[in-house]
């Protein structure tokens, strides 16, 4: 793997995250958190809209008039979306009930736009590919991070498999209602922000 | 190739109208395909979802006490379960094809549905007919009807299933769709296997044939027949489940056709 691949790929996951560092797709993070089963269908979904996209958009990036580059940009974002939306309500139909609402969302996830736009418009079809793998990655890792917390705290549970028993169910833990609630992400993701920059102090913005 | 010139150069009205056109054709080609193509088996999912909730309601869904595969779902569901559809306003059973029936759909019909005169449920708006489930035990008797509910929880309209004994008073089970918007953890606790277990026994009306179900906030009382325990925390769901039950269970509701059952099916308690 050459060294501009591997920065494509892995470069987002914690040098340049798109929610921690870009502060970007904070909106969806918020949202699907609550259990890590939606929070990695979510990652998936967004993963693939924002490779395919890139590769798409990359692919005709000479073509598109300037002009109405961004709209262009939306059209294969919004039909790649729906392709998955759809793909989900045929193959998951359990977790399409209860993500298809966020899975519309990924339209409006400043990621993909952000990655097509910053680029995907300027390299070549293969690297954007993977530059939106990489993105994919990193906005997984934020989400994963913040369900782990969120599930775990709130519902005693790791991907559904009980972990402290609730008193609700005759056990013992008494869920954190904070954590059920979607803007609780606020503070973990500020806690994860906070975490990276220490250990990469450049990341800091300057006054 | 330089860019910058080529880009100058296409950059005419008309090329730009016709790369927009090409673009979207491809993109609505694309959507179109995938949405054709994927359609038997949303159907067959949503399909499945259904029967499996009717199984559950009617006490089914579980053979010696493991959850059934898909493929023996339908044979089950098949085996037992009859569709009819009813008038609501009459309560009698008619015609119908009970497969197409959609309630989402038929209640936004102005022609097949009527603004309920007392809206308790918060629906808006209610069809004319309803589709219930009989569903047989191995010897071929009545033993559960499955009637389909919904009504307002906090943020939206919640769908669900009320499995009732043949004497349509006593509940068997109360069983939601997961596809509400209710709060995790509180609201959406009416998933909650401990909380649905609460509800075999309980009778919907009293002696004198008024509807008496309600959640009860803090706890039900131990020989409270009407009463079950309201999901803590979650106040505005647990009202919108007791007056979903009182619309359904009420005049404008299935009121009617209980009436009428018991009148014709004498022999059913």
């Amino acid at each position: 793997m050459s060294s501009d691949t591997k920065k494509a790929l892995f470069g987002p996951v914690i040098d340049n995250n798109p929610i921690a560092l870009q502060v970007l797709g904070v909106c969806s993070a918020l949202a699907v958190t609550s259990s890590m089963a939606n929070a990695m269908v979510m990652t998936i979904a967004v993963m693939l809209v924002t490779a395919f996209s890139n590769l798409f958009i990359s692919l005709i990036r000479n073509q598109i008039p300037s002009s109405v580059r961004i709209i262009v940009q939306m059209a294969i974002i919004a039909s790649l979306v729906i392709v998955v939306d759809q793909v989900l309500k045929a193959f998951s139909y359990a977790l399409s009930q209860e993500l298809s609402v966020f899975i519309g969302l990924i339209i409006t996830n400043c990621i993909v736009m952000g990655r097509a736009e910053a680029f995907a418009m300027k390299e070549k079809p293969g690297i954007s590919f993977i530059d939106g793998i990489g993105n994919g990655l990193g906005y997984g890792a934020v989400l994963l991070v913040v369900a782990f917390f969120r599930e775990l705290f709130a519902f005693g549970e790791v991907f559904g498999f009980e972990v402290f028993k609730l008193v609700q169910n005759g056990g013992w833990y008494q869920g954190n209602g904070l954590l059920v609630l979607p803007f609780s992400s606020f503070f973990i993701i500020g806690l994860i922000i906070w975490a990276i920059r220490q250990y990469k102090p450049e990341q800091v913005e300057k006054d | 190739m330089s860019d910058s010139k080529t880009s100058k150069k296409k950059e005419t009205f008309g090329s730009t109208l016709i790369f927009v056109f090409i673009i979207c054709l491809v993109c609505a080609a694309l959507v179109s395909i995938s949405a054709v193509s994927l359609k038997p088996l949303q159907q067959a999912n949503k399909l499945l979802d259904k029967q499996t909730k009717i199984l559950e309601a009617s006490g089914l869904l579980k053979s010696a006490g493991v959850s059934l595969d898909s493929e023996s779902i339908v044979v089950t569901y098949n085996k037992f379960v009859v569709a009819k559809m009813i008038d609501l306003d009459s309560g009698a059973i008619i015609e119908g094809d009970v497969n197409a029936f959609d309630e989402r759909a038929e209640s936004r019909n102005l022609a097949n549905s009527i603004k309920p005169k007392n809206d308790m449920a918060g629906i808006n708006r209610r069809a004319n007919s309803a589709v219930i489930y009989l569903v047989n035990n191995e010897q071929g008797q009545l033993d559960t009807i499955v009637l389909p509910i919904v009504g307002s929880g906090l943020w939206d309209l919640m769908h669900g299933f009320v499995g009732m004994n043949a004497d349509l008073n006593t509940v068997k089970s109360v069983v939601y769709s997961a596809d509400f918007k209710e709060t995790p953890g509180l609201g959406a606790e009416v998933l909650n296997p401990r909380w649905k277990a609460l509800w075999p026994g309980k009778k919907i009306f009293n002696n004198a044939g008024e509807v008496k179900i309600q959640l009860v906030k803090g706890g039900a009382k131990q020989d409270d027949v009407h009463g079950v325990d309201a999901l803590s925390g979650a106040t505005l769901t647990s009202n919108g489940v007791t007056r979903t039950l009182h619309f359904w269970f009420g005049d404008e509701g299935y009121g009617p056709f209980i009436t009428k059952f018991r009148a014709t099916a004498g022999g059913l308690k």
